[in-house]
């Protein structure tokens, strides 16, 4: 991956290919996005930014929506609650 | 406090797909002031956007080109969630807060689409057939990946070809039109031979797909995450191993910022009269919240919408002859794809129909309206605002839709408290 | 006073011991009560159980010192809640969160320890915070607060389930719940629908909430707006009801528009966020002006909440009297109807005091309480003397 970056995915240093979504990036790490209230595993529906089901937590604030945000190096991402 | 941005236009129009893209660029033409906005951080709708240079339709490209030489001020990543006056409309661009006021508006925010719930559909892995293919526009490796492509709808078929383009296995197209319906919507085609040709073109690059008609997910399975679906053809089960499921029910047109506006709404439709003016003075609307009817009625109707904002009413009289076929299409999209009660007998008990605040279907069974399942089970209550699960509901129980109430996004609550700072209210002496 | 005994007899002819008009949590409870003593009852609403204001509240279970005998009901009935707790289902999210009082700042310190001489004085358990202990307990208040007095038994629930459960509560021991046409007219045993349908009854209970006054005229109640904001999910960032102090100085104001901070937490994380009081405010769209006013007010007691994303807005209307308290009771213009209502914004709270009440004097038991205050032959002796 020549042009790649490198975040961290709950706790893990991950490298993507730069212009990845955070959605991709939880994918590619194999890691859901997101713990439902009755404490499923959750991903991407959408794919557009409505379905919310990509929630994930970055640098600390919680419910971004990771198929709408590009990575970005040192990024920490972490599944939401 | 937020930073707040205020842009002022003559006609502003939201929706950067090809309607909105066809109604700004038109409307700039005749040297008004034009603002044109979208949520995701790029143009050219869930259609367009992100696909290279060849693999664009050469229609998409020049409009993308007129957009991007044009003085249209081009705004991403808004989305709006509030209208606090007349002419006023809020946005948020990440944390900031964005107003937008304007003369004429042009609503233009496209369409979604279904789902339908089955067991399993909530499994990671498991997403819209358009959701699948914007992630991988988004950079989801799909090389050498199973993909199994269910629901109805054109979009099924377009988006296995764009996957198959990519690498990936296609081991089923699952349709649940009938082929009887398929056949009388191939037979009525010869009006639109662009769709014709469109059509061969995904032929040629689907080859040796297999494609199923009357054919439908009956469950998703797997444990942490999607390993294979269960559909349901010609009335027996099939399991089919795959990584992914792209699964969409066709479209639902985004009316949401129009019932908000307070235009008038019909069988989840927004009403307009042949200028594409909406039921309220100096609002438009124009493609897939008029109908859905596809990229090309999008761009006919975006145009006759930015024509008649900037008061060229003489020459949106051109377009009505490819309006009339545009919508001739559209009737028979939906005529075709029209979703077989079957689908309703998916869910059991157990099968969460809302997402965000996890309902089964058993607990909606129990409610009469959809504000009672609201307020008893709190379906449709989360950050989504019901935009997956009130479609389905609507398709599974007949509740009507309720009305919509500010904020029609999740916004911020200091965005949602900064109204009167950037709004002042004009006061007399 | 109507006997128990004397109701009983004139169920062969499909006729009710009691029509309640109103499924809210204020009919549900009466439902509930009438039905546990064993009368016939009927409950009537035009949408479903909890839609109104039930649905609009804030959920809360709180123990309130305006006046002793708005003391003695809240009180009564917190009690009642605390003894059904064990019974009420998940989905009613029963949390004894308690309730702390915020005090800015000296001045409505004064205010914290009067407060809590009148609870102690009372039984009921408090603490008093002092700045140190506040900013400990609910570390996203701003800095600089004065203190604050923790009510400890009050508590929060979703409403509607609330609602809910008491209806089919009170219908495993018989009664009926229609839900259909609208009720239009009320009087004389008998209760009339839109669609013209009849239902008698020998007692009938306006439990219509801010609606009452249009099915027993004279009644004096006023429709309050409210506005509320609720938050998506935020786990641990509030952990008790909290209300402004300040609150008493605007919600006392009955002449003028007013916003107060009050925010509660959720059992599903979410923050609930008002509070506004508004009387001829009759639309029930959201006001930009008062919710924007709403929203400052809390921010400037919590900064955190201005990053939290709102998913929901919404009004409702409060059924508000000149002198704070309810209605229960007989109606003195009309033998068979009996009034559940005015509840304002303490309708949770005090519903299944208001139906032990309200059946005590129906069935002629001795009430718990002194029910004088309530007793909807107040009014008129008011507007008497007046």
């Amino acid at each position: 991956m020549p042009d790649g970056i490198t975040i961290t995915i709950n706790g893990a240093p991950v490298r993507v290919p730069a212009g990845a979504t955070v959605a991709v990036a939880m994918a590619m790490a194999g890691q859901a996005c997101r713990v439902s209230v009755k404490g499923e595993s959750r991903g991407p529906l959408c794919g557009m930014g409505i379905c919310f089901e990509c929630r994930v937590t970055i640098n600390g604030v919680s419910h971004c929506r990771s198929c709408q945000i590009v990575c970005e190096p040192a990024m920490d991402v972490r599944t939401d609650a | 406090m937020p930073s707040a941005i205020s842009e002022r236009f003559d006609v502003l129009v939201i929706g950067g797909g090809p309607a909105g893209i066809a109604a700004a660029v038109r409307a700039a033409e005749s040297g008004v002031g034009v603002g044109i906005v979208d949520d995701n951080p790029a143009f050219g709708g869930q259609i367009w956007r992100g696909k290279s240079e060849d693999e664009q339709p050469r229609e998409a490209a020049r409009w993308m080109r007129r957009l991007s030489e044009s003085r249209i001020t081009k705004l991403t990543g808004l989305r709006v969630f509030h209208q606090p006056e007349t002419g006023v409309l809020l946005a948020e661009k990440n944390e900031n807060l964005c107003e937008l006021r304007y003369r004429s508006l042009v609503i233009a925010t496209g369409a979604r689409e279904r789902f339908l719930p089955f067991s399993g559909w909530t499994l990671p892995n498991v997403m819209g057939a358009g959701g699948l293919q914007a992630m991988v526009k988004g950079g989801l490796p799909i090389r050498g990946k199973r993909v199994v492509v269910a629901g109805t709808g054109p979009l099924l078929l377009a988006v296995a070809a764009y996957l198959r383009k990519h690498g990936a296995v296609i081991p089923a197209i699952c349709e649940q039109a009938s082929w009887g319906s398929l056949a009388k919507f191939a037979g009525a085609l010869w009006r639109h031979p662009a769709k014709v040709a469109r059509g061969f073109r995904l032929k040629g690059e689907l080859g040796t797909v297999p494609f199923a008609a009357s054919s439908w997910p009956f469950a998703a399975e797997g444990k942490e995450k999607l390993e294979s679906v269960t559909i349901s053809r010609n009335g027996k089960t099939e399991k089919i191993q795959c990584d992914y499921l792209a699964c969409g029910f066709h479209l639902v047109p985004n009316v949401e910022l129009a019932l908000l506006l307070g235009c008038g709404v019909e069988n989840g439709c927004v009403k307009v009269n042949e200028w594409q003016r909406t039921t309220v003075e100096n609002i438009y609307c124009a493609g897939e919240p008029t109908g859905i009817g596809g990229v090309e009625l999008a761009l006919t109707e975006g145009q006759i919408a930015g024509l008649v904002a900037a008061e060229r009413v003489k020459e949106a009289r051109e377009f009505f002859r490819e309006r009339k076929k545009g919508r001739h299409f559209a009737d028979l999209l939906d005529q075709t794809f029209r979703l077989r009660r079957d689908l309703a007998e998916l869910p059991t008990p157990e099968t969460l129909v809302c997402r965000c605040e996890d309902v089964t279907y058993s607990r909606l069974k129990a409610c009469s309206s959809w504000r009672e399942a609201k307020l008893h089970t709190r379906c449709g209550m989360g950050p989504c605002q019901g935009r997956v699960c009130g479609p389905a509901v609507e398709f599974l129980f007949q509740w009507t839709p309720e009305s919509v109430r500010p904020p029609i996004f999740p916004a911020r609550v200091e965005n949602l408290a900064a109204v009167r700072a950037t709004a002042p209210q004009n006061r007399s002496l | 006073m109507h006997g128990h005994s004397r109701l009983n007899r004139n169920m062969a002819n499909g006729e009710f011991d009691v029509v309640i008009v109103g499924a809210g949590i204020v009919g549900a409870a009466c439902a509930d009560e009438f039905a546990q003593r064993g009368m016939r009852v009927a409950i009537v609403d035009r949408e479903f159980v909890g839609g109104g204001a039930t649905a609009a509240g804030m959920g809360h279970i709180v123990v309130m010192d305006d006046s002793d005998p708005q003391f003695a009901l809240t009180r009564y009935s917190q009690r009642l809640w605390q003894s059904l707790r064990a019974e009420l289902p998940s989905d009613v999210e029963y949390e004894a969160c308690g309730t702390i009082w915020v005090a800015a700042d000296e001045e409505e310190m004064n205010e914290v320890r009067r407060k809590n001489d009148y609870y102690a004085q009372r039984g009921v358990p408090t603490r008093i915070l002092d700045a140190g202990s506040l900013a400990e307990i609910e570390p996203n208040l701003r800095k600089g607060l004065a203190g604050g007095l923790l009510v400890m038994e009050d508590a929060v629930l979703y409403p509607p389930c609330a609602a809910r459960f008491l209806v089919e509560r009170a219908r495993t021991k018989g009664a009926e719940l229609r839900v259909g046409p609208a009720v239009v007219q009320m009087g004389a045993g008998c209760v009339r629908l839109a669609d013209g349908a009849e239902i008698k009854g020998k007692i009938l209970v306006n439990a219509a909430g801010a609606e009452a006054p249009a099915l027993t005229p004279g009644v004096g109640i006023k429709k309050r707006k409210g506005h509320l904001v609720i938050t998506d999910r935020y786990a641990g960032f509030l952990r008790h009801q909290l209300v402004e102090l300040g609150y008493l100085k605007s919600a006392h104001v009955v002449s003028s528009d007013s916003v107060a901070f009050n925010a509660q937490p959720r059992k599903t994380g979410q923050i609930l966020i008002g509070s506004s009081r508004q009387y001829g405010a009759e639309h029930k769209e959201v006001d930009q002006e008062i919710l924007a006013r709403m929203l400052e007010r809390a921010q400037e007691y919590m900064p955190g909440l201005g990053r939290m994303s709102a998913v929901r807005t919404w009004t409702g209307f409060r059924a508000a009297t000149p002198d704070k308290l309810p209605l229960i009771g007989p109606w003195p213009e009309d033998a068979s109807v009996f009034l559940a209502t005015g509840h304002e914004g303490l309708g949770i709270t005090t519903s299944l005091a208001t139906a032990k009440i309200l059946v005590d004097q129906v069935s002629g038991a001795k009430p718990e309480i002194p029910i004088e205050p309530y007793l909807p032959s107040r009014a008129g002796k008011e507007h008497a003397h007046a």
